[in-house]
């Protein structure tokens, strides 16, 4: 019995610990985001937020609703696959109000040029000129229809 | 690129970890080292070194207590921190950490603390005024029981602490070793050794602070300094030392001789970037030297004053060597790229929150606590010269 | 452009109501994605990969991503002979206004676009303390940045290098698949922009999509497989010296 009161001040210490756990238990309980293990180790809403983060790109789908006379032209022609915001920039301000955005007219001579100009560590195969010597600084359009670039004969007249 | 040679990811080129997370093993492994040599005493019963028992720990206390903030200070949200204590990940290094971390502040050194220093703070709390005396009845939670038998059980207690504490202290840095080990990303970090290899610098670097901080006090004091005690010291110093310098070369050697995808861009690294601070500082000023200095004291009947000499300069070097070595680990390992291709630089700001001036404040910062502590709880009372002063029932 | 103002005011509408619907939201709202269904990936397939860059900036407008920061890059490749251990790797500002001519010409060159692995066993997700980088059921690596300390724990473990601390939210940063797109059925940012189809998001899970008959007859490898990261980022076509 006298050890246990020779002990005293250990029993405050034990309790100001124990206090310490229960006070740290408690908040957590508040402060952990209620979400938080829904799927893991993370917050399960981040999932809904991150997902709800607006688009700026349309995709070509929504573009081709509209637009299917480009759509036709394109799919004849060697761009059929090149998406329309490859080369017209995010379009989604556009797609959701169509008169209140419209796409700027785009530089050929530039937006061409970043695909076709030749560089070595291009693949061989792929459609490629030294600008320089092919256009001579004339925008590509000046010849080529960019939808469907391929000159056809009336043009080698 | 502005400071890039060869080729980087292009988000690896400004560096992530900055010189506060140098700093903050630097710290810890103050208090590891420290803590370890108060145990000598305490569990090994080295009488030798009994002088610093006291001061050891309060140095590992100054240390423990500044750690958190070069941690704080360099995440982009310190405010969040404490989710590391409430939704940690099991399998993150550092986020164990933070338990370890507690556990051993509290659990161990606060604890160990208060059980040796009791019966003074008892004392205290009847002798002294105002707000000391507020401060001193606080810390003896109230309790005035400084009977045989409670001291006798604060004894048995106390080292029941330091025989849980030993581990722990191994755990504690040894932890921050396996936060930068376990990357595999980084073959500069990635080792098993990294751990121990951090261990023992961590012990290295707190024994020679314990030793140069004792002679510090006592000149400061005017008291003559206990020879047999600082010669014990210089020789665990010695003996750790030579783990420490054999475990990093077998780090080296072991890497020189596998020679795997990472070495010859490592390799460079050191040899170019880290030439200064890795060959010049670590392995030479801060590690063969003071070896060399203290084997001179080992083989050699030194006086006194030489020996002082030999141990102050060897302590001074090895300090310097050891926070070296943390800087070519931390910064060494994000100065290369991941590629293997390439090289970056390490833009150090001044006065930025992560720059030169914080560093050196926080590291200034935990002399400052040691001194509040130290008169606080002095830790030579009893052991030297004044009869603690007391009012004493008889 | 043959649109007429009566094509216009019969296919707008049409147009404004799938768009209000593609814009719905959240998985739980968009009542057709099932989190359970979907498993995240993504085909690259080098030898079609001319470095235009359009992935590069289109992920930037898409997402947001600060200057001098990239959550995709193009990497060059310069390759001697055989010395596959020795390339001369280039990466102008990732890639993104694509790449002036290469100083030698000679010897095998290439592009290797990047970007966030989405590893199954990603040792990014491992090291974080808190939780706030993670793996979606749906196999998307993701990070929380109301969560995130920003210790950039996971910044150094990832080994491609692939996140980076926005200097606007001080967090941790990094491709998310597109994850607001691809929940609502369109495809990432910089898949839908790329003109030569190098780029192609693909899900594992389900039985008709192209990858399955991709990778049956053809031979694909991970970045850093001996990091055993289970990357799901299929390269087609990939050289030895790429890093």
């Amino acid at each position: 019995m006298n050890s246990l009161k020779d002990a005293g001040h250990l029993f405050r210490l034990a309790a100001v610990f124990l206090a310490g756990i229960v006070l740290f238990l408690l908040a957590r309980g508040f402060l952990v985001p209620k979400s938080f293990g829904q799927y893991g180790h993370y917050r399960g809403n981040a999932l809904g937020e991150l997902a709800a983060r607006p688009v700026h790109y349309a995709g070509h789908q929504t573009c081709e609703t509209c637009h299917t006379d480009v759509l036709e032209k394109k799919t004849a022609g060697r761009h059929a696959h090149v998406n329309c915001e490859a080369c017209h920039g995010p379009q989604a301000k556009h797609a959701d109000d169509p008169a209140s955005e419209t796409p700027t007219k785009l530089d050929t001579a530039v937006l061409c040029a970043r695909c076709h100009e030749a560089n070595a560590a291009k693949p061989r195969a792929f459609p490629q000129v030294a600008t320089a010597e092919h256009s001579t600084g004339l925008p590509c359009d000046t010849c080529h229809q960019p939808h469907s670039p391929a000159i056809v004969a009336e043009a080698k007249k | 690129m502005n400071g890039v040679e060869g080729f980087m990811y292009p988000n690896e080129v400004e560096l992530q970890w900055s010189v506060l997370i140098v700093l903050y093993p630097f710290l810890t492994g103050l208090v590891a080292g420290a803590f370890i040599l108060a145990s000598l005493e305490r569990v090994f019963n080295v009488e030798a070194v009994k002088p610093t028992y006291r001061l050891a720990l309060l140095t590992a206390l100054s240390f423990l207590l500044v750690a958190p903030l070069p941690l704080q200070l360099h995440l982009g949200h310190p405010e969040r921190s404490y989710e590391m204590y409430l939704t940690p990940h099991r399998t993150s290094a550092m986020a164990m950490f933070g338990f370890v971390y507690l556990w051993y502040l509290m659990a161990v050194l606060v604890l160990e603390i208060w059980l040796d220093y009791r019966r003074d703070i008892v004392e205290l709390s009847r002798s002294s005024t105002g707000l000391k005396r507020l401060i001193y009845r606080a810390m003896t939670l109230g309790s005035s029981n400084i009977s045989e038998r409670a001291l006798a059980i604060d004894e048995k207690t106390g080292w029941i602490t330091t025989i849980i504490g030993i581990p722990s202290a191994f755990l504690l840095h040894g932890y921050v070793g396996f936060i930068f080990g376990s990357i595999k990303a980084n073959p500069w970090w990635s080792t098993p050794l990294m751990p121990v290899v951090f261990l023992f610098s961590a012990m290295v670097s707190g024994i020679a602070a314990v030793m140069l901080l004792y002679m510090l006090f006592a000149l400061l004091r005017k008291q003559t300094i206990d020879m047999r005690c600082v010669d014990t010291i210089a020789r665990y110093l010695f003996y750790t030392f030579i783990i420490d310098f054999s475990l990093e070369m077998l780090d080296l050697i072991h890497r020189i001789y596998e020679s795997d995808e990472s070495f010859r861009s490592l390799d460079f690294m050191v040899h170019t970037k880290l030439y200064m601070s890795h060959i010049v500082i670590q392995i030479i000023c801060g590690t063969v030297v003071p070896i060399a200095l203290l084997a001179l004291t080992q083989l050699l009947k030194l006086t006194d004053i030489w020996r002082k000499r030999i141990y102050v300069t060897a302590g001074c070097l090895t300090l310097i060597g050891i926070f070296a070595m943390r800087w070519n680990v931390v910064i060494g390992g994000q100065l290369f790229s991941k590629s293997f291709l390439g090289y970056t630089t390490y833009k150090m700001g001044l006065v930025t929150r992560e720059g030169l001036l914080t560093a050196v404040v926080l590291t200034i910062l935990p002399f400052v606590i040691l001194g509040v502590l130290v008169k606080l709880l002095p830790p030579w009372t009893e052991r030297h010269f004044e009869p603690a002063p007391s009012a004493l029932s008889s | 452009m043959n649109l007429t103002r009566r094509h216009l005011l019969l296919l707008l509408p049409a147009a404004g109501v799938a768009w209000k619907y593609v814009l719905a939201g959240t998985p739980e709202a968009a009542p057709n994605y099932k989190l359970s269904e979907h498993w995240w990936s993504m085909l690259i397939d080098l030898p079609k990969c001319i470095g235009c860059g359009n992935c590069v900036r289109a992920c930037q407008q898409e997402n947001d991503v600060p200057d001098g920061y990239f959550r995709t890059w193009i990497e060059r490749y310069h390759v001697n002979d055989y010395d596959i251990e020795n390339p001369v790797v280039d990466s102008p500002d990732g890639g993104k206004m694509g790449f002036p001519p290469a100083k030698d010409g000679s010897g095998k060159n290439f592009f290797v676009p990047k970007l966030c692995n989405h590893c199954a066993d990603s040792p990014c997700t491992q090291v974080c303390p808190v939780g706030a980088t993670f793996i979606s059921p749906d196999g998307v690596v993701l990070v929380d940045k109301t969560y995130c300390l920003g210790c950039r724990y996971c910044v150094q473990a990832c080994p491609y290098g692939c996140r980076f601390i926005n200097p606007k939210t001080d967090t941790a940063e990094k491709c998310t698949l597109c994850y607001h797109r691809i929940t609502k059925g369109l495809t990432t940012a910089c898949c839908e922009s790329c003109p030569t189809g190098a780029r192609q998001l693909a899900d594992l899970k389900n039985p008709n999509d192209p990858i399955h008959e991709f990778l049956k007859t053809h031979s694909v490898q991970v970045l850093k497989p001996s990091m055993a990261t289970h990357a799901k980022v299929y390269y087609n076509g990939m050289d030895g010296s790429v890093r």
